[in-house]
């Protein structure tokens, strides 16, 4: 197993660090160390910051010394690539923001800081969030530290792939159509995408607006609890976020699931499914039941529907979000442009991957004179569909659960050459991101030696309920504290 | 074969807020490129817009003085197109929900008759930034782009093709700009690009229904360079069209060194906007108690202001109209008529003197160096006839160059008028001893002749004497008295 102290939750690391029995700076560069040793065979830092980390460290022990701070402070992080972060290259893994210095932070990583989080830097993931493998990074894909042939999921790869090599405790990232909860379930580690809204999307590169949000990428769902507390909350920076007050989430965690009732989609537990994720999906379900949950089987008509409209949705807002990387301003500018139009041809031919460039040419293509009606309207219409097909389910139960992703990790490369195979493993999580609800994804029992996860989905600003039915299942089970080996990480 | 012109009219006006549309960053004219742009003005990686509401009590503004429907909802769309001034690769604007919907305005024709032209719909938009070329960089070949006026609030004010002729247009553009800023909601400043117009101008043949192929010119921004772009436009396309071509849709500008109109994109070359709701931003949901708070202190608007001055005055509708031009003229008319308790005598001075006099130097009525009290400083002493209305031409040219108040002016300048009879009489005498023959004609029954003493009396008096006593004293003597 990796030399890093097991089991233990930022709840207890706060608590030993309160009481002085190891500094933030001590534990700063232990992780520091880690990453120094392994993330060379994981490639799932982009940028590692460590003078900045250890001055944070630094601050942090001396807030702790006088007593101050909260269960975050001296606490190592990451963030994703896609965060803004004032003075350190942020590049959303594009060659297009290779050279990119934000003079500003996020929303989300200015709340981690004044919490006292410790920043170790910042973690690969696909190029401006849209892949579901880590593969369309500029800087190379990101390995699964269970299989290091296998890729770490999606988008949030690097930060997934971090948490569960023990390279930070949690980290941030963005879920756009399952980019948290994918990767989360790819490598066996708790992941939280909150309500559309709850965090500021301020300072978080756009990919496509009306879906992107940040979440939490950790260990277990008390850990994510921690983190999403700091991150979430009304910015008057970002118009769509929501001015509804934060629970307190550590407090309603070990309330009981008695009485809980938890639907069950016949669409996510189909046939079709892999026998082997289905049935170690039933027997979480079947644990939580035991706790004192009822189970219901419901149905979401219009989830088949969900991949194809996102596929219309997601590309027509990124076309748009996109076209100021132009050369103009900032960013990658190509070589002695002759004219206007070379100077953004070329930029942009040479700033922005394949993936990247299809989700633009698709989306330029849905939102055109002429398509508009037959592709972006349909697609908002079938997007109204499936949240009525929510609202009519959460009339029922106060959780939907199922698996979050049709498969395991899968070989680098398997599925690079067939984008539409590659969309269709956020088949069971996009539907929450058009419907803008919250998803979670927590580690079940794995499957041939590979982690899987039950996502969890939630009514409008339902954290504190996911969170407190994951940690349940947690406190009952002991999926979530299976770590992979080093020998694996070295393989 | 006759035709008839069709123009329909989309105007830019800028509105007058401290800050952007949709960022802190502040508005002010002329300042150094770049210095009033922030990260959301510049586009940078993951900022956000975040919509001014002074801008949306504006267009409420607008929107309750031309008596527009008001949706409760209006969206904010994206307008997606490459420019190197264009920084976020769209412009955020209103497509489908604009924020004011259709109203209508009524133009006074040059004939006195009213004319009612519909306005389609206003709605919200941020400016783009300013490219600037060679000939700021020298021979270098380099551009530059100054993001200033990136986010700059407008409000896009579209006219239905309501408008028969350039007269027309113009009037309708000049009424739109007397109510934007008579509200308070722009300068109205042309030179700074504050008011902008596009012209959309097709011509058809008389009775027909149907529209003939228009062409738009871009950004206009005098009444005159729009008087004569769209008289050039309607002989462009008569001449075609009376050649048995057809007009092509296309862009077109306006160059006012050559006065001609050039094209600038013909329809195939123009963009496809790809419109769509902009998701950064909520819809706007305005309710019945926004709109009142937002035109609580609406002024009396211009055309009701109008009407009452001819009706409460007395006034000529040429004349009222005048006074009402912009809130200024019409407060300083007001304050004017109550203070020297005639209003057609204060009409008359500030459409008269005043009106030239502040024409001739440039200035707006705001800035006028004569004030309303001092206006009627001197208009009292017409009234209580110190001084002839002749006279008083003399004393308002000091009182616009700063000699002091009326009573001084006349002090300092001997312009008292005489009343004394003895004294005029005196003049009266020398001047007939003086001009026999004319003595002669007049009492022959040459009328004409009355006028030449008279001026002759004034002349000596230095237009002193009261033209009252003049004229009977003159009438008494010639009479042969």
């Amino acid at each position: 197993m990796l030399d890093q102290p097991q089991g233990v939750s930022i709840g207890e690391l706060a608590a030993r660090l309160r009481r002085r029995e190891c500094s933030s700076r001590e534990l700063t560069a232990d992780y520091l160390a880690r990453i120094e040793r392994h993330d060379s065979a994981l490639n799932s830092f982009i940028t590692v910051t460590p003078e900045a980390a250890l001055a944070a460290a630094d601050a942090a022990d001396q807030r702790l010394a006088r007593g101050e701070g909260g269960p975050l402070t001296g606490i190592p992080i990451a963030h994703k690539d896609i965060f803004c972060t004032q003075g350190v290259r942020t590049s959303c893994a594009s060659r297009m923001l290779d050279n990119f210095i934000a003079p500003y932070d996020a929303t989300v990583v200015s709340r981690l800081n004044q919490a006292g989080a410790v920043s170790l830097g910042k973690t690969n993931m696909d190029e401006f969030a849209m892949g579901s493998s880590n593969e369309t990074s500029w800087y190379g894909p990101v390995k699964n530290p269970w299989d290091t042939t296998r890729v770490p999921g999606g988008s949030s790869g690097g930060s997934a792939a971090a948490v569960a090599a023990g390279l930070c405790l949690a980290a941030t990232g963005t879920d756009t159509g399952g980019s948290i909860r994918q990767p989360a379930a790819f490598c066996g580690i708790t992941g939280i995408k909150p309500t559309y809204g709850r965090c500021s999307r301020w300072g978080m590169i756009a990919f496509a607006s009306s879906l992107d949000q940040a979440g939490v990428l950790a260990r277990s769902a008390a850990d994510a609890a921690h983190v999403l507390q700091a991150m979430a909350g009304f910015d008057p920076n970002d118009s769509t976020c929501a001015d509804e007050p934060v629970p307190d989430y550590a407090t309603n965690l070990n309330d009981s699931p008695r009485g809980l009732r938890i639907g069950v989609p016949r669409e996510f537990l189909s046939p079709e499914l892999d026998s082997r994720i289905a049935a170690v999906i039933e027997q979480a379900i079947e644990l939580l039941c035991q706790l004192g949950a009822e189970r219901h089987d419901i149905s979401l008509p219009n989830s088949a529907l969900s991949v194809p409209a996102y596929y219309v949705v997601a590309p027509a807002e990124c076309s748009s979000n996109l076209a100021r990387f132009d050369g103009v301003r900032f960013g990658h500018r190509c070589a002695d442009p002759i004219d206007l139009d070379d100077l953004y041809q070329r930029s942009r031919g040479e700033g922005f991957g394949t993936e990247v460039k299809r989700r633009i040419m698709i989306g330029t293509y849905v939102l055109s004179a002429g398509y508009y009606d037959a592709y972006y309207l349909k697609a908002q219409k079938i997007r109204r569909l499936i949240k009525e097909d929510f609202q009519r389910a959460f009339a029922e139960v106060d959780i939907i659960l199922g698996p979050t992703a049709p498969t395991t990790a899968f070989a680098l490369g398997a599925k690079t050459a067939d984008p539409v195979a590659m969309y269709l493993n956020d088949i069971f999580t996009i539907s929450t991101n058009l419907a803008g609800l919250p998803g979670m994804s927590v580690p079940v029992a794995p499957v041939a030696g590979l982690p899987v996860g039950l996502q969890l989905i939630g009514n409008y600003f339902a954290e504190a309920r996911l969170l407190n039915v994951a940690h349940q299942l947690q406190q009952a089970s002991d999926w979530h504290l299976a770590r992979p080996t080093e020998q694996k990480l070295r393989s | 074969m006759p035709w008839e012109t069709v123009i329909g009219l989309e105007i830019h006006t800028q509105l007058k807020t401290a800050s952007k549309i949709f960022s802190g960053a502040g508005t002010a004219f002329g300042a150094e490129p770049n210095r009033q742009a922030c990260a959301i003005d510049l586009g940078l990686p993951g900022v956000l817009p975040v919509l001014n509401a002074e801008v949306v009590r504006h267009a409420v503004r607008f929107g309750t003085a031309i008596g527009a429907e008001m949706p409760e909802c209006s969206v904010f769309a994206r307008k997606n197109y490459f420019y190197p001034d264009l920084p976020k690769g769209y412009q955020i604007s209103q497509y489908e929900l604009p924020v004011v919907g259709r109203g209508q305005v009524d133009i006074l024709l040059e004939d006195g008759g009213l004319k009612t032209i519909g306005v389609t719909r206003a709605h919200l938009e941020e400016d783009a930034g300013k490219s600037v070329h060679e000939d700021h960089f020298g021979a270098g070949g380099l551009s530059g782009i100054d993001l200033n006026r990136a986010g700059t609030p407008l409000l896009e004010i579209v006219s239905e093709p309501d408008l028969r002729s350039p007269q027309e247009a113009v009037a309708y553009a000049r009424k739109i700009h007397q109510l934007v800023r008579w509200i308070g909601i722009s300068d109205g400043n042309m030179q700074e690009g504050s008011f902008r117009v596009d012209a959309n101008i097709s011509l058809r043949p008389a009775g027909s229904d149907t529209l003939g192929t228009r062409a738009e010119i871009k950004n206009i921004n005098s009444f005159r360079f729009l008087h004569k772009a769209l008289e050039f436009e309607i002989e462009r396309q008569r001449d075609i069209l009376e050649d048995g071509g057809r007009v092509v849709q296309e862009t077109r500008l306006y160059d006012a060194d050559l006065d001609e109109t050039r094209s600038m994109r013909s329809k195939e070359e123009a963009n496809d906007y790809r419109y769509f709701p902009d998701p950064d931003l909520l819809p706007v949901m305005i309710d019945g108690d926004f709109i009142a708070r937002a035109t609580a202190d609406l002024p009396e608007l211009p055309d009701a202001m109008r009407a009452r001055f001819a009706e409460q005055y007395g006034l000529s509708e040429a004349d009222a109209s005048l006074l009402t031009n912009s809130l200024a003229m019409a407060d300083y008319f007001e304050q004017t008529a109550a203070g020297c308790g005639d209003a057609r005598l204060a009409a008359n001075w500030i459409t008269g003197a005043l009106a030239a006099a502040l024409n001739k130097s440039d200035l707006d009525i705001a800035d006028s160096p004569v004030s309303p009290a001092g206006l009627v400083g001197l208009l009292k002493r017409i009234q209580d006839k110190s001084i002839s209305g002749k006279i008083a031409k003399q004393v308002f040219d000091g009182l616009w160059v700063g000699e002091g108040n009326a009573d001084a002016i006349i002090a300092a300048r001997g312009l008292k008028q005489i009343t004394d009879t003895g004294a005029i009489e005196s003049i009266v005498d020398a001047v007939i001893a003086a001009n026999p023959t004319q003595v002669e004609q007049y009492r022959a029954g040459k009328d004409k002749v009355f006028g030449f003493f008279v001026g002759q009396v004034m002349k000596q008096s230095q237009g002193k004497a009261n033209p009252g006593v003049v004229n009977q004293l003159l009438k008494d003597k010639l009479a042969g008295s």
